[in-house]
């Protein structure tokens, strides 16, 4: 019977509370959010899954989509392809082990007290990221040329290269916000328990800072793979990365071979993500947002 | 002995460091230095201010420039808006709900760039083939910097009201506070800092990107019927068959000193703030 629940005592009393029409609640703000994420991020990404495995074709004038495995088969069975695969797996390989080298005794070397106490170095070193990479690519392929390095002669060489300069910053922060966190009171037990300095720093410094270096890797090789403008200047087009297989669909209107680029990125991005998830608990926490 | 063991190891850290510097500016600074000259690199330096001239007499850099900054202002305006909403928002939402947008949030924080800004594309494309035309103009453009930014101006917001005492919006409430005027004078100064930093984050961001903004670019802006150029773009061209032209050191001069003049700001003001807090804390005790 609906007419008892309109009469029941506690009706008028929630009338009378509730004066206005609407009230804010703050949950409410996260509608244009959400609303966003929806229409700029999920729908998208579930377009290029479509778009990886359907075919538009034009029959009698009018186009037409089947599901089709085109643009998956194409990738499997063309071996420049799978070039582009492994190079871009070699480049970020590399890239990353000698960010890592280069950053990690930077990093170590600026968060330790008795080593520096100087706060001002570390902004110099995050300082690159502000200046338009762009024109640092620029600047970074000119001098190489200028050293001989040019990259009609030196692709490999010059495009490594570039995408350490570019990526150097981005290794080192998160290195240095884990550091700072490093226990002392454990690396000297280890010390004091008779661990020689290397055992010290393999066993007791590297894993306490396990977090900053997956953090770092993560920052420096999915970029790598993806990137577009570094590769394509330093080399002056001579490696092929996903980022410029997926640049050259877009700019040949290829939808359905580079969405199926970006799947496979998509996918390569899902597995790290798992392998990682338990080493880093907070994957925000070190990813630049400490800066200011 | 110990003592001067820990000096050449410090003097030792100190070099790497500052050599590592070196080399890391080695591009950027020879720009500048060759700022002062027509010649090309490595050739002896004949003094002149040609650069600078070139600069402001050349209508597509002065474009470039002014779009790469209207965008990002915008963009950061915009993104700070709908982000600290969200944060807010979220914050208080239904744990499924709040599970689901933390995923949704990582997605473009992880995903290439490439992916995004092909994504968008694909997206462009598909409503195009839909309403007949495909159209690309700033709103596409602007919404694709938008994906890039949101998502951090939600990050740097949501620490902020995780260290927030939620007593003080009840508090407010309870103290005849409308929901609104609780926002606005409790919750907004509490989270402030969150939210500039959020802020200056967009900027930064939107001003570097160039992949995005290749994809989903149209004709717009300043440069009226022709594809929006920005700084990345207008440089990406050049660049793609040239050496970087001249006029172009004399940007870099400007960027190089506009970003130190930013880092200085913020060092001082951040050394003032402290220094404040140290006073305050002195008088108390």
């Amino acid at each position: 019977m609906p007419s008892t629940s309109e009469a029941l005592p506690g009706r008028p009393k929630k009338e009378s509370r509730g004066q206005r029409f609407f009230t804010l609640k703050r949950r409410y703000l996260a509608f244009p959010y959400a609303l966003f994420l929806l229409l700029f991020v999920v729908i998208p990404l579930l377009l290029i899954i479509g778009y990886a495995f359907t075919e538009t074709d034009i029959v009698a004038g009018e186009k037409v989509t089947t599901f089709s495995f085109q643009a998956a088969a194409s990738f499997f069975t063309s071996p420049s392809k799978w070039s582009v695969l492994f190079v871009s797996l070699f480049v970020g390989v590399q890239t990353t082990i000698i960010c890592l080298l280069l950053a990690y005794p930077a990093a170590y070397f600026l968060a330790e007290k008795k080593f520096n106490s100087n706060k001002v170095l570390v902004v110099l070193f995050i300082m690159p990221m502000w200046i338009n990479f762009v024109i640092r690519t620029g600047a970074t392929r000119d001098l190489l040329d200028w050293m001989g390095l040019s990259g009609s002669t030196h692709p490999w060489e010059a495009t490594i290269i570039g995408m350490v300069y570019n990526y150097l910053p981005f290794t080192i922060l998160p290195l240095y916000t884990t550091i700072l966190k490093l226990d002392h009171s454990q690396v000297e037990a280890a010390a004091d328990l008779g661990a020689n300095p290397w055992n010290v720093f393999w066993k007791n410094i590297i894993p306490q800072t396990l977090p900053g270096i997956v953090s770092a890797c993560e920052m420096v090789f999915m970029p790598v793979m993806s990137s577009y403008v570094i590769s394509d200047t330093l080399s002056e087009g001579k490696i092929t990365l996903f980022g410029n297989y997926i640049y050259l669909a877009f700019s040949n209107s290829l939808w359905n071979e580079g969405s199926f680029m970006a799947l496979i990125m998509l996918i390569l991005i899902g597995l790290t993500m798992l392998a990682t998830r338990k080493i880093e608990k907070d994957p925000t926490g070190s990813r630049g947002g400490d800066i200011w | 002995m110990v003592n001067k063991a820990a000096l050449w190891k410090r003097l030792l850290a100190q070099s790497y460091i500052w050599i590592l510097l070196l080399v890391m500016y080695m591009p950027v600074l020879i720009l500048i230095i060759y700022s002062f000259t027509t010649s090309a690199l490595g050739e002896p330096i004949v003094f002149s201010w040609k650069n600078y001239a070139d600069l402001f007499l050349s209508h597509e850099i002065q474009v470039a420039v002014g779009n790469t900054f209207i965008l990002a202002f915008v963009t950061a305006v915009i993104s700070t808006i709908i982000g600290t909403l969200g944060a807010i928002g979220v914050y208080e939402s239904r744990p499924w709900f709040k599970k689901t947008l933390e995923f949704t949030t990582q997605v473009p924080v992880v995903n290439p760039e490439i992916v995004i800004a092909l994504s968008l594309i694909v997206m462009f494309v598909f409503v195009g083939g839909i309403i007949g035309r495909l159209e690309l103009n700033f709103w596409t453009l602007l919404s694709g910097h938008l994906v890039l930014t949101i998502p951090f101006v939600y990050l740097s917001v949501r620490p902020k009201l995780m260290q927030m005492d939620p007593a003080l919006y009840e508090a407010a409430l309870d103290l005849g506070c409308t929901p609104r005027q609780a926002l606005w004078r409790v919750t907004f100064p509490e989270i402030l800092p969150g939210i500039l930093a959020g802020f200056l984050m967009a900027v930064t961001l939107s001003l570097d990107d160039f992949i995005v903004t290749a994809f989903t670019r149209g004709p717009g802006l300043l440069s009226g019927p022709s594809n929006i150029q920005t700084i990345s773009t207008y440089v990406e061209g050049i660049i793609k068959k040239h050496p970087l032209p001249t006029n172009l050191r004399a940007l870099t001069t400007f960027i190089f000193l506009g970003v130190l003049l930013l880092v200085v700001t913020f060092a001082v003001v951040q050394n003032v703030k402290a220094g404040k807090g140290k006073r305050r804390k002195g008088r108390q005790y």
